[in-house]
This record gives structure tokens, C-alpha cells and sequence, in this order.
């Protein structure tokens, strides 16, 4: 209960910055929206239609309670509601991201598990060279190379992901596979370090070490004694990694033509559509602070010593 | 050896490169001439049009061919190497001095000091950072200043997490305790003790913010929100060329390949450099 009152209180502080970020700092939104050339008399005329003379706090509340309501206005480059804009992509980006966690979560405890069985393995070093080279290789590079192989060269796959009403499954299916790869190579090796680290430091404690001397086989004391106390860290690791998820989203979407919000939100940044900016960015960050907080949820319920506080 | 006998710090580290720190430090030369002398390296000024041929196939005139625009791909690439890695060097100068003196702060300080500054970066860090970024690029346009401003800003929270916790360690030890008897001041006792003791770790760290920033800077820039127009980084001329995969030319691939060039070489050269000094970060979360 207590954090579920600190996840909203940090949702509204978070609705504040984005509020404070788009509206307070020093750009003139009435200028974004009419460009250089524009007389004075249609700026004021925007400014006043837009409400952008009342006080700042008024403002706020105001934005907040349309938002609270779902009331989410009009674009200001197109004039569409940004409730329809929405619909579609937003579902799109949820699959985009919701598939890609299915494969690399999973993916990432084994390739972590793997390496931490044996530190300084053969396994355990191929798989941290291999990581360590993933971090540092630029999201679009890995999009290109596969883009290049599978989409150009071979023709297996379609280069771009245009997804559109009225696809049957198996071509959506086909549109999301190079996509979803490169998402996953990108969120995978952080999350294959940071799960080796957290198991190695659990295989580290004395309570394993009690279980080697009671002669508990080795696959039995990974997935029996270490597995459980490396939940709650791991789930951190994975709520941490959603960083990487979403930035991965907003260069995939925009490198593949696919029509999702990151897509969106990159459109409407070029075209300096504030209120359209301010959606997007709050559902990505609410979708961020509600899984960070509901990998607190998991490491308090897998830990005794936290589920009954003295 | 061990860390804590400094005054053969280098020699030690000299005498245990490998092959991969040799290869890394190599490359990372190599890039800090092509960044101090790109106009007398590059064949042709980067702006130039010298074919009405885009994507033209590597010849004698150009020897990676052109791009989009017939515009020679190597001069461009040594350009983009340059704007890339000293915006990316000023965002992790910036971050890291920030970082550092107010992780710092709150470690001596504790208290107040030390509430207000965590508050502040927990609720920065409750952002993803592309969100801030696209959020500041939204209001203030994107321009090379803001840009490095905001980056700086959003890495400097994780320095400062580093820097804090680093500090926390190092403030209890005895040899800050009799600084403090001594009656040193704050700002003398952060330089002269704490810094010293805390610089393998933040070496490292240096290290990893500044192949963030890389490919930060470089994901915006594939954006079209990063580095605008007349100049060129290495993500912008990946975004420009990339209609040019439809036609199998490699040019997109030159400038990812740059940049994966540098990072990794960064990152071999931490991880490397980490294990030889026994330095540890502390943990991510």
C-alpha cells in the first residue's frame, strides 16, 4: 500500500517535470507553432486561444486534469485528436516491446546463469566478450547489418515494418521479426552482465556456501538455494534495462518505418508538438515507474525479511 | 601490487598491457588525430560535391566512394569522427565534474545536503533518458550547446550515484578524520584526499559515461534530433545514407562502423584496466 502511494506521488512528480520540461523552459510554444515569420498579432491571438497567459500552476492543473480524464486535446501541427493518434500505436509499440521482453528476459537470466555457474569459464568469458562488444555497438548498426543480410541480400524478411489494419497475423509476424531482434540484442547484454553479477554475489553468501558443505549438487544449488534470493535483483536488473527498451523503441520504430509511439513522439519533438510530446512522454515514463515499482513489488515478496517488516 | 601502493601505478599498468589494450589504445591515438587534425587529413573539404553520382563505388578520387548527395564518404567520416567524439568528450568533462563534486558534497556534507541532492537525482533518474532528452528538445530546439548541456545533465546523475557511494566509503577512513582534526577545509579534503583515492574507479567510470554519450549523441543524431544539418556527426551521415542499403552500398555502415570502433576500444580499455587495478564500481543499482 505504502508504495503504491509512493509510485502515484512519484507519477505526479514525474507529470510535473514533463509539465515544467515542455511549458516553463524558455522556448515560446506560440512561436514553435507558427514558425519565425509570424506577426505579432497571431502570436498573441495563439497564445491567448491556448490559455498560455494564465499563471503556470493554473496551467498545469488544468493539463493535468484533461489528462486525469482522458481528455487528451489536439495535436497542434495537424489538429488531430490525440486520442485517435494514439489508439493504434500505442497497442503496436506494447507488442513491440511486450514480444521483445518475452524473448529477452528469459534469454538473458539462462545467458547469465550460464556465466555465472563457472566465473572465468570458457562459457563465462565468450558470453561477457560477446556482451561487452553489444554494449558498445550503436542500436542502428545491428539494424542495418541484419537489415542488410536478411532484408537486401537474401530478401527473407521486409526491410521496413508498416504495419497497417487489415494484416493477417503471419505478416505481422513476418514485419516484427527483424524489429524485435535488434531490440533484443540491444537490452540483452546489459541485462547478461548485471544478472551474472547479481547471481555470482548471491553464490557469494554464506548461506551457498553452507549448501556446497552439505553437498547439494551444483544444478540444484543454482536453481534451488541461488535462483530465489537472485529473483529480486534480477527483477531490478530487468526493470533497469527498460532504459535501454525504450530508447531501443524510439530508434527501432523510427529505422523501420514502424508505427508506434516512439515513432510518434520522435515526429512530434521535429515538429515541436508540444502537447502531443507531453502525451507520449507521459505514457513512457508512467509505463517505466509502474514496472520499476512492480520490481519492488517482487523483490519484497521474495524476500521474507521484507514481506514482514518488524 | 596492490591498488593502494600508487607511486608505481603506471609502471604496473604498463607492464601488464596485452595484446587488446595495445590494439585499443592504438585506435583511440589514432582517433585523437583524426579529431585535432581533420582538415589537413581529409582528402576533401566535407561539404564539397564533387559527383552528380550518389553512392558512387569507392575509386581513386574518392576512395569510399560518395554518398547521397556525391559528397566523398571518407572526408565526411573524418569530419564526423571529429564533431562525434569532442561533443561526446565535453557532455562526460561536463557530467563528470558535476557528478563528482556534488557526489562529493553529499558524502562530506551528509544531512541536508545530501537529501536534497539524492531527491533531486532519484527524481531525474525516475525518467528514462531518452525521455529527457526528447522533452528539452521539444521545448529548446536542438543545437549543439543544448544538446551537451542536457546529455551532461542526465549522465551526471549516474556519476554522481558513483561518486556518492565512492565518497561515502572513503569518508569514514581514518586519514579523513585527522585531515578533518588538522582543521583542513571541505574543498581541500574532497581534492586532496578524496579524489586521489576514489581515481582508479572513476578512471573507469569516465570511461563508460563517455561511450554513453557516443552513442547517445549518435542515437539523436540518427533522429535528426542530434547535430544539425550543415555540420555532420557520425549519426547524422548513418540517417542520410540510409536510403542507400536499398541500393547494397555499405555507406550507412561506415559511419555505425566508426562509432562502434571507438566504443568498444573504450570499453575493452575499462574493462581491461578494471581487472589490472582491482578497482571496483560500485554496483549499478
Amino acid at each position: 500500500m505504502q508504495r503504491l502511494l509512493l509510485g502515484i506521488a512519484i507519477l505526479f512528480v514525474v507529470s510535473l517535470l514533463i509539465f515544467i520540461g515542455t511549458e516553463i523552459l524558455p522556448g515560446d510554444v506560440a512561436q514553435a507553432i507558427l514558425g519565425q515569420g509570424a506577426t505579432p498579432e497571431l502570436l498573441e491571438n495563439v497564445r491567448v486561444r491556448l490559455g498560455l497567459h494564465d499563471p503556470a500552476p493554473v496551467r498545469y492543473f488544468r493539463w493535468l486534469g484533461n489528462l486525469v480524464s482522458g481528455n487528451l486535446g489536439a495535436s497542434m501541427v495537424s489538429g488531430a485528436d490525440i486520442g485517435q493518434l494514439l489508439g493504434e500505436r500505442v497497442w503496436n509499440t506494447f507488442m513491440l516491446a511486450g514480444v521483445t521482453a518475452l524473448i529477452a528476459v528469459p534469454l538473458a537470466i539462462l545467458l547469465g546463469l550460464l556465466s555465472a555457474i563457472k566465473p572465468n569459464s570458457l562459457m563465462d568469458r565468450t558470453i561477457s566478450a560477446v556482451s561487452l562488444s553489444l554494449i558498445s555497438l550503436p542500436d542502428f548498426l545491428i539494424a542495418i547489418v541484419l537489415v542488410m543480410v536478411f532484408a537486401v541480400k537474401l530478401s527473407w524478411l521486409p526491410a521496413i515494418a508498416n504495419l497497417r489494419p487489415g494484416l493477417d497475423f503471419f505478416e505481422v509476424a513476418r514485419m516484427m521479426v527483424l524489429p524485435v531482434t535488434v531490440l533484443v540484442f540491444t537490452v540483452l547484454a546489459h541485462m547478461v552482465r548485471m544478472t551474472r553479477t547479481a547471481v555470482i554475489n548471491v553464490l557469494s553468501s554464506p548461506a551457498t556456501e553452507m549448501a556446497i558443505l552439505k553437498g547439494v549438487p551444483r544444478w540444484r544449488l543454482l536453481l534451488v538455494h541461488a535462483l530465489p534470493n537472485a529473483l529480486a535483483p534480477i527483477a531490478n536488473v530487468v526493470a533497469l534495462n527498460l532504459a535501454f527498451l525504450i530508447s531501443g523503441i524510439v530508434v527501432v520504430e523510427t529505422l523501420f518505418n514502424f508505427s508506434g509511439l516512439g515513432r510518434l513522439m520522435v515526429e512530434s519533438v521535429t515538429t515541436r508538438d508540444i502537447p502531443v510530446v507531453q502525451i507520449c512522454a507521459m505514457i513512457f515514463c508512467t509505463v517505466y515507474v509502474l514496472l520499476n515499482l512492480f520490481a519492488d513489488v517482487i523483490s519484497i515478496v521474495s524476500n521474507p525479511r521484507l514481506r514482514y517488516p518488524k | 601490487m596492490k591498488p593502494n601502493e600508487p607511486s608505481s601505478g603506471l609502471r604496473y599498468l604498463l607492464s601488464e598491457l596485452t595484446l587488446t589494450p595495445i590494439v585499443c589504445l592504438l585506435v583511440l591515438i589514432a582517433i585523437i588525430v583524426v579529431v585535432l587534425f581533420a582538415p589537413f587529413i581529409a582528402p576533401h573539404p566535407e561539404a564539397a560535391i564533387l559527383t552528380d553520382e550518389s553512392f558512387s563505388l569507392p575509386g581513386e578520387l574518392m576512395l569510399l566512394g560518395s554518398d547521397f548527395l556525391g559528397r566523398d564518404v571518407l572526408s565526411r567520416l573524418i569530419y564526423g569522427i571529429r564533431v562525434t567524439v569532442s561533443v561526446a568528450f565535453a557532455i562526460s568533462l561536463i557530467a563528470f565534474i558535476l557528478g563528482c563534486a556534488l557526489g562529493f558534497l553529499a558524502a562530506v556534507k551528509r544531512g541536508w545536503v545530501d537529501s536534497l541532492l539524492s531527491r533531486s537525482v532519484d527524481a531525474l533518474i525516475s525518467f528514462p533518458a531518452i525521455m529527457v532528452a526528447l522533452i528539452v528538445i521539444s521545448a529548446l530546439g536542438s543545437s549543439i550547446p543544448v544538446l551537451i548541456i542536457t546529455i551532461a545533465l542526465i549522465d551526471s546523475t549516474r556519476v554522481f550515484r558513483v561518486a556518492r557511494a565512492l565518497g561515502m566509503d572513503i569518508v569514514v577512513q581514518d586519514y579523513i578524520e585527522a585531515a578533518k582534526v588538522r582543521g583542513e577545509k571541505m574543498g581541500w579534503i574532497i581534492w586532496h584526499e578524496m579524489l586521489p583515492n576514489a581515481l582508479a574507479p572513476l578512471a573507469a567510470e569516465f570511461g563508460i559515461r563517455f561511450t554513453y554519450a557516443i552513442l547517445f549523441i549518435s542515437a539523436l543524431s540518427f533522429l535528426g534530433l542530434g547535430v544539425q544539418a550543415p555540420h555532420a556527426d557520425l549519426g547524422v551521415m548513418v540517417k542520410e545514407n540510409m536510403q542507400g542499403i536499398l541500393y547494397e552500398t555499405y555507406t550507412p555502415l561506415y559511419p555505425a562502423l566508426c562509432i562502434a570502433m571507438v566504443t568498444l576500444s573504450v570499453n575493452l580499455l575499462v574493462d581491461w584496466f578494471l581487472k589490472t587495478t582491482d578497482a571496483e564500481l560500485p554496483d549499478e543499482l
